[in-house]
């Protein structure tokens, strides 16, 4: 398994993303998302494809379903002694894969089901999602050869280098169902592509596929290494996937505020809007200037229970969203919409830095993003 | 006219039926890119939805498309027709040298940006409803009509025609754009104006069966360059 991060260097990538959500959480086969990701060929060149499903473990909700890549034998006995020390492991298997032609020179690929060791976990005196998250970054940052590439409870990160719809044929993904898919589609244009930098990049159930370049890369990554993070992967994407993480899950931000933060509105348009967002912008852009990501990026974030989609603020990649009852589809490309539902309607080019975000119903939902929504109608003056 | 099925074949080997063909009905289309690319006197209609980088480079000819299209369509192209039943993604007509587009719902971003002009070669891009941000950004000739047929208060985006140094940008509303940048004329258009784009509205409303007197009734403010205050100073103090 070869490791650019070893070599210093770090993936800039011009790819396709593509996903879908059912509202009412019906399940969806990841056969779907494999196909759609066919029609988008071009924009891959076979050195990078991952999906990330949510709901496709409903007989093991309750735990954390680790994806875990290994080099070698003695990177999963490390990282196996480790995960035995500090979980209980409920179930642990390799990942079910169906041999492609196209795809070769695979790690090991194993997935556990766990809990956090009761004892240790009331001892540290973390909360139950902080303690995986660190125990993930560890392995990640020190057990060499081994790589947690998927931690979150009822969902799974699938990906590995090659074009998306082998890693789709490779994973058997048609096995799988449930209320949202991802995927990616990978172009890196800098480094050789590896299985770990391919995307999704997750941490806990937060996964993000992006399409584009953060150019302000290192300074996201100096400002988020400061909260016990570590960019293992030296990719630009995986700075994303921490970077909501911390403002989401650890600082209490709703996503559509998060979106305000990484694709905040220019100061000539904050001082436009009515006070009430004004205010909330201003905040925003003050209080979490590291976190603000310039360079062209197109990404789709899943995390349990939603999915969001968002552009920088200048709109430098393509995204396109459409519906059909209570199904929302997201792609770089239309025809992938077209390929996963003909006579989706609604079809919508989101403005750069205006979130779509969509959750299931029912379950406690981000605020409507008109309450953060910088271009909400009449109100797009500079 | 000659019909292909596009469902299961990659851009490479359709494009290359295409060019067997004088006339050809392409349909199931489904992303195959640079459709008419470089091409120079054909009538191509398709269905569905046709991929990146149509009519890049084309030199002449038709190509009418049922649905919308993706983002650089017209790419560089230097005469012919396209017509779009739907609404294009963005950077269409980008650094389009010739030829005309009409496009009948909203357009992207950055559409007609870097488009010029030279002698008889004259590009015009006219959009029935709305565009995104950084329309005609750089514009160096040639002529973008946006018609904002639902009558939306804010017909462009952001930063329209920002580093504009020649050709016209001319807009259908009954406000004055606002905040648009200092070095460019804004102003409603006059009896020229309206003489210059009263074709190619005509053409637009044939398409798509629009009422053309009703448009050529209604206001139109034009951008244009001020070319008293060129952009000497656009990046740094000198």
């Amino acid at each position: 398994m070869n490791t650019e991060g070893e070599r210093g260097n770090r993936i800039p990538s011009g790819c396709a993303i593509a996903g879908v959500f059912s509202e009412t959480g019906e399940n969806i086969s990841g056969a779907i998302i494999t196909d759609a990701m066919r029609t988008m060929r071009e924009r891959s060149n076979g050195l990078g494809g991952g999906f990330a499903g949510y709901g496709i473990y409903p007989q093991y909700k309750d735990y954390y379903a680790f994806h875990v890549f290994y080099a070698d034998k003695e990177a999963k006995k490390a990282c196996e002694d480790y995960l035995d020390e500090k979980f209980e492991i409920i179930n642990l298997s390799k990942i079910p894969v169906r041999k492609n032609p196209r795809i070769t020179d695979e790690p090991l690929i194993w997935r556990y089901f766990v809990m956090p060791d009761h004892n240790l976990l009331r001892d540290s005196q973390l909360d139950e999602r902080e303690y995986v998250a660190r125990r993930v970054i560890k392995i990640n940052n020190e057990i060499k050869g081994a790589y947690v590439f998927s931690s979150g409870k009822n969902m799974g990160c699938f990906k590995g280098v090659g074009y998306p719809e082998d890693i789709g044929d490779y994973y058997r993904l048609e096995e799988y169902a449930g209320y949202g898919w991802t995927a990616h589609g990978r172009y890196p244009t800098n480094t050789p592509g590896w299985w770990g930098g391919a995307h999704p990049f997750s941490l806990l159930d937060l996964t993000v596929v992006h399409n584009g370049e953060i150019s302000s890369y290192d300074a996201n990554r100096r400002f988020i290494e400061m909260f016990g993070y570590k960019c293992t992967l030296l990719t630009d994407t995986e700075v994303i996937t921490y970077a909501l993480d911390f403002l989401v899950r650890k600082k209490g931000l709703t996503m559509s505020e998060a979106a305000a933060v990484i694709a905040a509105p220019f100061w000539t348009t904050i001082e436009h809007m009515p006070d009430e967002r004004r205010v909330v912008c201003d905040y925003l852009r003050k209080e979490f200037p590291g976190l603000l990501m310039t360079g062209p990026f197109s990404i789709l974030v899943g995390w349990n229970g939603g999915m969001m989609a968002l552009n920088d603020r200048l709109k430098l990649r393509s995204m396109v969203t459409a519906k059909s009852g209570a199904r929302t589809y997201f792609a770089s490309e239309e025809c992938a919409i077209r390929r996963m539902d003909e006579n989706a309607g609604g079809l919508l080019a989101p403005r750069g830095g205006e979130p779509v975000i969509v959750t299931l119903k029912g379950e406690k939902s981000d605020p409507p993003i008109t309450n953060l929504n910088c271009f909400a109608e009449g109100d797009i003056d500079l | 006219m000659k019909k292909i099925d596009c469902k299961n074949l990659d851009f490479a080997a359709l494009n290359s039926l295409i060019r067997e063909e004088k006339e050809v009905e392409l349909v199931n289309c489904t992303g195959q890119r640079f459709i008419g690319a470089g091409t120079e006197n054909k009538r191509i209609k398709i269905t569905g939805v046709p991929g990146n980088g149509l009519a890049s480079f084309m030199s002449g000819g038709e190509i009418t498309v049922f649905g919308n299209v993706q983002d650089q369509a017209c790419d560089t192209m230097n005469d012919g027709k396209v017509v779009v039943h739907g609404m294009a993604g963005d950077a269409a007509g980008y650094a389009m040298r010739g030829g005309e587009i009409y496009i009948e719902g909203k357009a992207g971003y950055r559409t007609g940006i870097h488009m010029k002009e030279y002698g008889n070669k004259k590009p015009v891009i006219v959009i029935g409803e709305t565009s995104g941000s950084f329309l005609g950004e750089y514009q160096a000739g040639g002529l973008i009509v946006v018609l904002n047929s639902q009558n939306s208060p804010k017909p462009v985006g952001f930063f329209c025609g920002t580093g504009m140094h020649g050709g016209k940008i001319v807009i259908r509303t009954e406000t004055k754009p606002q905040n648009v940048s200092p070095k460019i004329n804004v102003r409603v258009a006059g009896d020229d104006d309206l003489a210059e784009i009263e074709k190619y509205v005509g053409e637009f409303c044939k398409y798509f069966s629009k009422n053309k007197t009703e448009f050529m009734n209604s206001r139109f403010y034009v951008l244009t360059p001020d070319s008293k205050n060129p952009y000497k100073e656009l990046y740094v103090q000198n």
